[in-house]
């Protein structure tokens, strides 16, 4: 039975009416990035108006917001690092021997919210001096990205045939060689999973950079943040701002679209 | 050799042991350290105040009209949040699963409100609420229906914040529910077509069953996060106006760094593992109960 043309219709209007208001907060973000204070605040609202860069030009100039941008992507780079250096062992161990109760553990940390860590590490850090550091920060940002990288890790090696190291420890490779030299291999996609979703979550972390960090190590979350909390909101330059922090989060998930859609479902089917 | 072989008969230890470590470290000592400040009246802002006072903390903020609201708010959210997120992501997955023109696109756009940092998300939805510039009441304006004053007012602050955690993460379901239908054994419709059922019934008394359990598990990981919610609330609002807008996450936020009041701050904290922890215990055995 063909569908009638009627029915295409009205399933295309259907599809058009789920992704107007999924997408239209974005544009409206951009379009007001690019208008002056005058435009955002009149009234009514203009969809049509003479486009400025003055927003963005302002939000790169006169912020040190490439600094809060190079803080950003620095954390989320060494904590994923870290990471992955602690977690990848870690998720073999759980895969290969079943230790349920480790990955409950490491999981906990998925759990909890991060405001229960957060105070203790504030007394913690400030007695060592730590506050402002980013040494403080990736710590904090590894107990998002930890978890992520254990949790999808784990799985990803639990799929493997275990066949695949003992042929090589057949041969004589100590386990450790085998995960080293055949397993890791094999796991480029889990470990790009693990990665782009850490990474996106490290970036969007809001709450713990707005403690532990000062003017040094501030993090765009925080930047953008601050732009509000001033007596005048200055719109057009919080949606520049908001754009340059969507942004990256945006082209990494369309880079690696399938391995995030992977990554965000994973384990969920199963029950 | 023998370092490689002592690694390799330990290997299930010495793995895992740095990453174990590190989360007794960070999460675990940390845990701990709040449940012991619970029982202290410690206010950073008054010197010599770190004393155990018993269970003083706790009467303290019990007490408090402030924190039951809050505790109650805290579950208003995520009730009306992860409902309405189940019920449009569902509907949502039912849609979109089936092959049509630019469905490829259609599931990229769904990951955008995924990722897009959730403070910079709130500031934005903070401009359609407002009540002055805001489209959002001028198109209320125009189609001739009342304006509200959204965040900005203590009755609709909650439901407001909530559309906005309903447009984040309401695709976080539909991915999920899209991917429990593609794993979906095609027998029973082919049966169900044979015996001439129409497609309310194969809705209701197929898909649906066969999806529950995957629905179950969006909703569980939906509401660990909605307890928790703390970015667009403490952007949008800060808690306000007034209280009316603050959660236990919010309270907790507060009392530790506005206040400084980490011993009245531990007690809230611990009131939120509580939550946190109770209910991912509670929706894990009932799992288990129903699997039998």
């Amino acid at each position: 039975m063909r569908p009638t043309l009627l029915s295409r219709l009205l399933f295309g209007a259907m599809i058009v009416l789920i992704v107007v208001p999924m997408v239209f907060p974005f544009l409206w973000m951009l379009l007001s990035s690019f208008k002056t204070q005058v435009d955002i605040i009149s009234w009514p609202p203009k969809l049509f108006f003479s486009p400025t860069l003055v927003n963005y030009v302002k939000v790169f100039s006169e912020q040190d917001f490439l600094q809060y941008f190079s803080n950003s992507a620095l954390v989320g780079t060494v904590s994923i690092l870290a990471s992955l250096i602690l977690g990848l062992p870690a998720a073999y161990s759980i895969a290969r021997y079943k230790q349920k109760k480790l990955s409950v553990l490491i999981l906990l940390a998925r759990l909890m919210p991060g405001i229960a860590f957060l105070m203790p590490w504030y007394i913690i850090f400030s007695r060592l001096g730590l506050m402002d550091s980013y040494l403080a920060l990736i710590l904090s940002h590894m107990l998002i990205t930890l978890p992520v990288v254990v949790w999808i890790m784990s799985t990803y090696f639990d799929a493997i045939p275990i066949e695949m190291e003992e042929s090589a420890m057949v041969d004589g490779a100590p386990r450790q060689k085998a995960f080293w030299m055949i397993i890791l291999p094999l796991s480029g996609p889990g470990i790009v999973t693990a990665t782009t979703l850490s990474f996106i979550f490290s970036w969007n972390n809001f709450m713990f950079s707005q403690v532990l960090s000062m003017e040094k190590t501030k993090t765009l979350p925080i930047a953008i943040y601050n732009f509000v909390s001033y007596a005048e909101v200055d719109w057009g330059g919080v949606m520049a701002a908001a754009v340059a922090i969507i942004a990256p989060a945006i082209i990494l998930t369309m880079i690696f679209q399938k391995y995030v859609v992977q990554g965000l479902t994973m384990g969920a089917v199963k029950g | 050799m023998v370092g490689q072989n002592f690694l390799e008969k330990n290997l299930k230890v010495i793995f895992p042991l740095p990453a174990v470590l590190f989360v007794v470290m960070m999460m675990i000592f940390p845990v701990a350290y709040t449940i012991m400040l619970s029982f202290t009246g410690w206010n950073l802002t008054a010197a010599d105040s770190f004393r155990f006072t018993g269970l003083r903390s706790f009467t303290r903020v019990f007490e408090e009209p402030r924190f039951l609201e809050a505790l109650f708010r805290t579950f208003s959210f995520t009730f009306l949040a992860v409902t309405a997120e189940t019920l449009i992501g569902v509907a949502l997955a039912l849609i979109l699963h089936r092959k049509f023109f630019g469905k490829g696109l259609v599931k990229t756009l769904l990951l955008l409100p995924l990722v897009a940092t959730p403070v910079a998300i709130g500031i934005v939805w903070n401009l359609f609420y407002d009540p002055n510039i805001g489209l959002l009441n001028y198109l209320l304006t125009a189609l001739g229906l009342p304006t509200g004053e959204w965040v900005y007012a203590a009755d609709s602050v909650l439901p407001s914040l909530a559309i906005v955690d309903v447009w984040q993460w309401t695709p976080m379901i539909t991915l999920i529910c899209l991917a429990g239908l593609a794993g979906l054994s095609s027998e029973p419709y082919e049966s169900a077509r044979v015996d001439g059922a129409n497609n309310a019934q194969i809705l209701f008394r197929i898909t649906l069953p066969m999806l529950t359990p995957t629905i179950l598990t969006a909703m569980i990981l939906r509401s660990v996060d909605a307890l928790k919610t703390f970015d667009i609330i403490y952007a949008m609002t800060g808690g306000g106006p007034g209280y009316a807008s603050e959660t236990l996450n919010i309270m907790a936020f507060k009392y530790s760094f506005e206040y400084f009041r980490m011993g009245q701050a531990s007690v809230i904290l611990v009131a939120l593992f509580v939550v946190v922890l109770g209910f991912s215990l509670g929706i894990m055995k009932l799992r288990d109960w129903a699997d039998k």
